[in-house]
């Protein structure tokens, strides 16, 4: 029950039950799509850009908790964040769930560590990696403006 | 005389669990509940053996050698096409082609008799309940040949709208693609009422019998199926190995689907020509220590009688059926009496997933998902369900447990 607990935190049940920055983003300057073909899960983000600044986002789609709490926790944090900073943490992201050995990136406030941390417990649960990271892998997409939809398979 | 046969599937279950070796290890980290039959049945340690021994003493390559080994594999190989043959009630063991599963079945179907006989004028029947194997091979069809696909709808229980059928049934049709039993919902489709509407309109049935073989006891004598298929690893025996049936008149109509070695009579550089079936039909080195393995499995449920298997699991549906009602969590898809022990349910507000990954800490292997039959989840207007199938392993203690590994779910996403 422990570790299970260390996956389904209360933060985690708090954003997957009522995820933050939900919905379409009228002013959005760019956008992607994302699928997860093995549970049907979809996800499109919604991004304004100003210059190299994110200067709003948001998301729609259905999908678990873990998706759902990953887009909204992702995106609060992504907000008002540069380009640069995004890459930093969409890495350190991509580590803390899927690479067992954990690592410790510089050049992130703690504040932000501290808020990724949380879905960390998903590492221990290989088959729900792809549920956490699609969120990010299609904020990605937005970002480089990749029409095509992204995919987990 | 039901409270009988019900005591001696009592009397016997006993000794059905501990005949898989993998249900009564320690092989997982937990003590294993094992739920997820409708994807893949667990093998009984008489099928592993049957498989080892053959490797041990009787492999060579088949239809090949002169030799006295390589005529033992022949004869182990050819023994299963005739075992598969009795099983269903073929009427020669020829119409037995062996695949290598379920889905090779169907596509050879689509590929061969499909692409020689249907043009943009014709039309095929499946249903909103199919799995994608006998949807996606249709389409692939439609690409090649123009012809038009259409799904009979299903009602809110996901049983078969048979008055949708018979609209929908024209002179154009075909051929009828149907599953016997749904793989997302266990709702079984009225066979014999659509093989003998189509076949007054000159339409022929494939019937995907995956789901329905493995349940009940199947005879295509009496059901007159044109072709029928199924795969090994469902029905307890291996994976990598399928049974395509197809009447042998309908056989020997049919181009080969792929080219290779044993499926030919005489080859020069220029031309060929090829085999009768089935071997028209098994280019190349076909599964031979799965068929053998598959043969053995056959043996052993026959063994049991499928009529206590069909018997053991309704009583494990209805129990699982009144469980989940009372315990009044989740919504039950299709609740009807007479289905497979297949049942499909979700929480209001937990996706199926979340519900996956609780079970499976508490040692309970379920099926959450779109279970490859998304059409079906469109209709329910849902992404997946959380689906838990029943073998003839399974006991009423599975499904106390399942009950009790929901309950933590409710507990976690209260």
């Amino acid at each position: 029950m422990s570790e299970l607990r260390d996956l389904y935190q209360e933060v985690i049940l708090d954003h997957g039950k009522s995820p933050r920055n939900f919905g379409k983003l009228e002013s959005k300057t760019a956008d992607a799509h994302g699928h997860n073909p093995l549970c049907g899960d979809t996800i499109t983000i919604y991004l304004e850009l100003d210059k190299d600044v994110i200067k709003d986002i948001s998301f729609e789609g259905r999908g678990c908790a873990i998706s759902l709490a990953s887009a909204s926790l992702m995106t609060g944090l992504l907000k008002g964040k540069n380009m640069d900073d995004a890459q930093v943490l969409f890495a350190h992201f991509h580590k803390l769930v899927s690479d067992s050995n954990k690592t410790m990136s510089v050049n992130i406030p703690t504040d932000d560590l501290q808020k990724l941390d949380v879905l960390a417990g998903v590492r221990d649960y290989p088959m729900r990696v792809k549920c956490a990271t699609l969120a990010w892998h299609t904020f990605n997409a937005a970002l480089q403006n990749n029409t095509e939809e992204v995919t987990t398979e | 005389m039901a409270n009988e046969i019900s005591d001696q599937v009592n009397l016997r279950f006993n000794n059905w669990k501990s005949d898989f070796p993998l249900l009564s290890s320690n092989a997982t980290s937990k003590k294993l509940i094992y739920l997820d039959s409708a994807a893949s049945a667990q093998k009984p340690q008489i099928v592993i053996d049957s498989m080892k021994s053959f490797y041990e003493s009787e492999y060579a390559n088949i239809h090949r050698g002169v030799y006295e080994l390589s005529e033992k594999a022949t004869i182990a190989y050819e023994g299963a096409r005739k075992s598969v043959s009795e099983f269903i009630g073929a009427s020669k063991v020829e119409e037995i082609v062996f695949t290598k599963g379920a889905t090779e079945s169907i596509n050879l179907v689509a590929s061969s008799w499909g692409a020689q006989n249907l043009t943009s004028d014709d039309e095929i029947l499946i249903t909103t309940m199919e799995h994608h194997a006998n949807i996606v091979p249709w389409h692939l069809l439609h690409k090649r040949t123009g012809v038009k696909i259409k799904a009979v709808n299903i009602d809110e229980n996901g049983e078969l709208d048979i008055d949708h059928f018979h609209q929908l049934l024209t002179k154009k049709t075909k051929l009828v693609s149907i599953t016997q039993t749904s793989n997302a919902l266990g709702v079984n489709t009225p066979l014999s009422e659509i093989i003998d509407t189509a076949h007054s309109l000159n339409a022929l049935v494939l019937v995907d019998g995956c789901q329905g073989i493995v349940h009940k006891r199947v005879d295509l004598q009496q059901l007159d199926a044109d072709f029928y298929v199924f795969s090994g690893h469902k029905l307890y025996g291996p994976s990598g190995i399928g049974v395509l049936y197809g009447k042998y008149d309908i056989l020997e109509s049919m181009q080969p689907y792929q080219g290779g070695g044993d499926m030919i009579v005489t080859v020069t550089t220029n031309d060929s020509t090829y085999a009768k079936p089935p071997y028209r039909f098994e280019a190349g080195t076909p599964p031979i220590a799965s068929a053998v393995g598959l043969a053995q499995a056959i043996k052993y449920i026959s063994n049991i009688g499928m009529e206590f298997i069909a018997l053991h699991e309704h009583s494990l549906m209805k129990y699982a059926s009144k469980s989940l009602q009372d315990a009044n969590i989740v919504k039950l898809f299709s609740q009807i009496d007479d289905k497979a022990a297949i049942i499909s349910f979700n929480f209001d507000d937990v996706h199926p997933h979340d519900v996956g990954t609780i079970l499976d800490n508490e040692g309970i292997a379920v099926r959450a998902g779109h279970h490859c039959a998304q059409p079906t989840m469109s209709h329910f207007g849902v992404s997946g369900t959380v689906r838990a199938s029943f073998g003839l392993y399974n006991d009423f203690n599975d499904i106390d447990a399942l009950i009790s590994g929901l309950h933590k779910v409710k507990e976690i996403f209260k």
